[in-house]
């Protein structure tokens, strides 16, 4: 597979950045090489400089940053010295791209035809209908249903599976020698994923083409990869075959970064005494969704997005609410929470029911509930520091100022940071710092009941290990039940007692979590754990240095 | 048999503009009363005086005398048939005397907008590409200092240095009086004469759209699917004609139909400085004379015409923008 000539090949590749960032050089001294018919996975985490290593090699770097040293050559053909109109030659022709997220990076007012047709017109000579039936050809290439109506389709009028097939379509329209790959599947669920990442092989093997592919996600190096390179601020660490990189890291930061990546198989489950009491249950809970309609206007078409929901939560308890996007779990979170209100169903809290409590008991009532947000960053208020953030929810419900300071400072010791860091301010912070302020103000009412939506997905896999390894001590320490809202399974896996599973709206499979996933019984969830990306690969358990550890 | 979406959309917006109109109107009528003395004041004011007999006829014949509800339902009633009524000020029919000043308005605030939108797209989408550079610098400059003059103020400056101080334009008015064109001559002595009233009430405008579409190209360059078109090798040229510029005119026109109102509100100053005949200028005179009937059928017309432009704006904006569909 890897005894192509190299496609693609760094050598000695420095990137530095502009003035005033965080380190002087985004990359340094990078050297790789990617050969034709093989798949390269850069994997490193955010700020690795794995995406600038991408724009490097198609001249495509932001204003500021720029190659200072090193040679990139394509086909054994140093770029370095080629004009801006030649390197435009190239790309799109011999050197494609694909991003991560295919709604941004597709042109929202041009039909999706044009828009691969635009790869063509600039490259080729081809006339009209030639080029429709290329365009044709390449759609069902990537396997798109009715590929004529896609054609003729805005990219908002498809899925987000479909939109990242027309990416794809885009970039292999040329059959170019060398397509990076920069996160292509993050944005899509793990069933579209799944597909995606077969396309994406089969492709190349029928093509030939090199593949730089960049990703965060060990599982999905475990499932397309040919060889790995492990990038660490800039610096490669470690590069090899990726059955070698992946059972048997080498560095100390590949082994801490597979370390982190959750196992599928769940540890085991709390032990919770059947007379636990139940803190949260919801009863027949529904909710639809439809667009009010004016005066004059016609109605849209509602959306059921929960149907006849009813659980129960225990204390100490930790219940997984899994589903792709659209399967209805934010919309219970926001529920439970009463942020939203049902159609109909009870929630109720202790034994009072919070959706219909009035204003006066609400407010009693949502003491014993809190939330943990996805984004730390934008549930935070900016301009506020961490010590008001978190004191804000005690002093509402009537305490002292001094004593709400006081218990911020202890609960910041709690979520491990320095209580010094209550006098900073949000933006000052890391994303898993930020997330450990979220807990720490969701703790501070000393609530029965954590919802959490998604709390770990924008972290990185160190980062989000760290902060699923607090959740998971706090629930110990504290006696808290959590209603644990995620789409990625593996962490489901590593700190849900039991899991619901949810598809459009409705609950198709719930049980101890181990039993799920070991076997499940509904053929929605028998579908979804076998798309969990490398699901044949157990992360080896290596014995982690503190040397070098993130 | 169903109706085509843009058929049904446009009858639906006409039903929703019965309730605003009529709201417009009954508030207009019920805040001319709310303001001391009628059109006989302000009549007898110009007689130098009269009796307190004659004032009482005379009220009696315009039905002045009637309670406010009696007299709003009697041209509520009127209008439902589209009589406008009868100014007394200008002695001829209300529907004449609008007909008549309407296309100078009209003239002067679509010459306007136009020279605004045109104007401030291509300016605006050419500091924005060049972004930070000197010329962008002063143009942005020009732009804040046009941006924050009154139109009133603007105006004064241009007749005191062209018409005045250089001589190359009219002071006011539509047309030279005492030429007597005909013809082709007629409409460029016109032409002539907008010349300053169109650029004092488009250029705060123009200074506008400018700066907007400035920041919009800015933030759409920045966009993912810019950086898309680079990766497909498309040169800078293309990228802003085919990805950036539609993108980025898109807060322009919402805010072109938004402002038409306001527009319409610079005309009053605008018309009445340059002593042009539009109903802009008519309809500062009516709120002065107490002519009721002549401003009631300004408010409608303007009413009109605001609704009617928004509802063009959004036929437009759906059109530019593939992602809204017309409900």
């Amino acid at each position: 597979m890897s005894d192509g000539a190299p496609v693609l090949e760094f050598r000695d590749l420095t990137v530095a950045l502009p003035p005033g960032s965080d380190r002087p050089l985004a990359l340094d001294g990078l050297t790789l090489q990617v050969r034709a018919g093989e798949i390269v996975c850069l994997v490193g985490e955010s700020g690795s400089g794995k995406s600038l290593a991408a724009l490097a090699a198609m001249r495509l770097l932001a204003p500021g940053v720029q190659v200072a040293g090193g040679t990139i050559r394509l086909d054994g053909r140093d770029l370095a010295p080629l004009s801006e109109a030649e390197m435009r030659g190239l790309r799109g022709d011999d050197m494609a791209m694909i991003f991560q997220e295919p709604m941004t990076a597709l042109n929202p007012q041009k039909r999706v035809g044009w828009q691969i047709d635009e790869v063509l017109r600039l490259h080729t000579d081809l006339d009209r209908r030639a080029r429709r039936a290329r365009i044709r050809e390449i759609l069902e290439e990537v396997r798109i249903p009715d590929p004529a109506g896609a054609a003729q389709a805005y990219p908002h009028q498809l899925s987000g599976g479909q939109r990242q097939r027309v990416m794809i379509a885009m970039a292999l329209v040329l059959r170019p020698r060398l397509i990076i790959a920069d996160e292509p599947t993050t944005a899509l669920d793990v069933t579209t994923q799944k597909q995606v990442l077969a396309l994406i092989r089969d492709i190349q093997r029928g093509e030939g083409a090199g593949i730089l592919f960049i990703t965060h996600d060990f599982g999905v190096v475990a499932e397309i990869a040919d060889r790995v390179a492990v990038l660490r601020r800039g610096e490669l660490v470690e590069q090899g075959p990726a059955a070698e990189v992946l059972n048997r890291p080498q560095h100390p930061y590949t082994r801490a970064l597979i370390a982190a990546v959750p196992a599928l198989i769940p540890p085991p489950p709390a032990a919770i005494p059947p007379d636990a009491p139940v803190v949260l249950k919801a009863e027949g809970l529904d909710k639809t969704f439809s667009a009010r309609g004016t005066l004059f206007g016609p109605r849209r078409k509602p959306v059921q997005a929960v149907r006849d929901l009813s659980f129960e939560l225990r204390r100490g308890e930790t219940l997984g609410v899994v589903g792709e996007s659209g399967s209805g779990k934010t919309t219970v979170a926001r529920i439970v929470t009463r942020l939203i209100q049902p159609d109909s169903g009870r929630v109720l809290i202790g034994g009072e029911d919070f959706a219909h409590a009035k204003p006066a008991e609400v407010r009693a009532l949502r003491r014993h509930i809190q939330m943990v947000f996805q984004d730390p960053m934008a549930s935070l208020n900016p301009r506020k520091r961490v010590i008001d953030l978190i004191a804000q929810g005690p002093m509402i419900h009537g305490m002292k100022k001094a004593e709400a300071h006081a218990r911020a400072r202890s609960l910041l010791e709690l979520v491990e940071l320095s209580p010094a860091a209550g006098e900073r301010y949000p933006h000052e912070f890391s994303g898993g710092q930020r997330q450990r302020i979220g807990i720490a103000r969701a703790l501070a009412l000393e609530p029965r009941v954590i919802v959490a939506d998604e709390p770990v997905s924008a972290l990185d896999v160190s980062v989000q290990a760290q902060v699923l390894r607090l959740l998971a001590d706090l629930r110990a320490r504290l006696q808290l039940s959590l209603l644990f809202v995620t789409h990625d399974l593996r962490v489901a896996a590593q700190l849900c007692d039991r899991v619901m599973v949810m598809s459009k709206g409705e609950v198709v499979e719930t049980g101890p979590t181990a039993e799920v996933f070991s076997d499940p019984q509904h053929p929605y969830t028998q579908s979804l754990i076998a798309s969990i990306p490398g699901r044949d690969w157990t992360p080896p358990r290596v014995a982690l240095e503190t040397e070098g550890a993130p | 048999m169903r109706m085509p979406p843009i058929l049904a959309y446009a009858l639906r917006r006409l039903l929703q503009a019965v309730p605003t109109i009529l709201i417009v109107m009954v508030g207009t009528f019920l805040l001319m009363q709310l303001a001391p003395g009628d059109m006989v004041d302000a009549l007898v004011g110009d007689m130098g005086g009269a009796d307190a007999a004659f004032i009482a006829r005379m009220r009696q014949e315009y039905g002045l005398d009637q309670p406010v509800w009696v007299q709003l339902m009697r041209y509520m009633g009127k209008l439902a048939t589209f009589d406008f009524g009868w100014s007394y000020v200008y002695e001829q029919p209300v529907s004449t005397l609008l007909l008549d000043r309407l296309p100078v308005t009209l003239a002067l605030m679509a010459a306007s907008l136009t020279l605004a939108f045109v104007g401030g797209v291509a300016l605006g989408a050419w500091a924005g590409r060049h972004a930070y550079s000197a010329a962008d610098n002063l143009i942005s400059t020009l732009g804040l200092v046009f941006y924050a003059m009154p139109n009133f103020f603007l105006a004064l400056l241009m007749i005191l240095l062209f018409s005045i101080h250089l001589g190359w334009l009219p002071v006011g008015g539509l047309r030279d009086i005492a030429a007597f064109h005909t013809g082709w001559r007629l409409w460029l002595d016109m032409a002539i004469h907008m010349i300053m009233p169109v650029a004092a009430l488009s250029l705060i405008y123009l200074a506008f759209y400018m700066r907007l579409m400035r920041s919009s190209v800015i933030e759409v360059s920045e966009l993912d699917f810019v950086r898309t078109a680079r990766a497909k090798g498309a040169p800078e040229g293309r990228i802003m004609r085919h990805h950036i510029m539609r993108n980025a005119m898109l807060p322009v026109v919402t805010l072109l139909g938004l402002q038409f109102a306001t527009v319409l509100g610079g005309s009053v100053v605008i018309e009445t400085m340059f002593a042009l005949p539009g109903i802009a200028q008519l309809a500062y005179n009516s709120v002065i004379r107490r002519d009721l009937n002549t401003l009631m059928g300004i408010v409608f017309l303007s009413s009109l015409l605001v609704i009617a432009v928004n509802f063009i704006t959004d036929l437009i904006y759906a059109r530019l923008d593939s992602r809204i569909e017309l409900r």
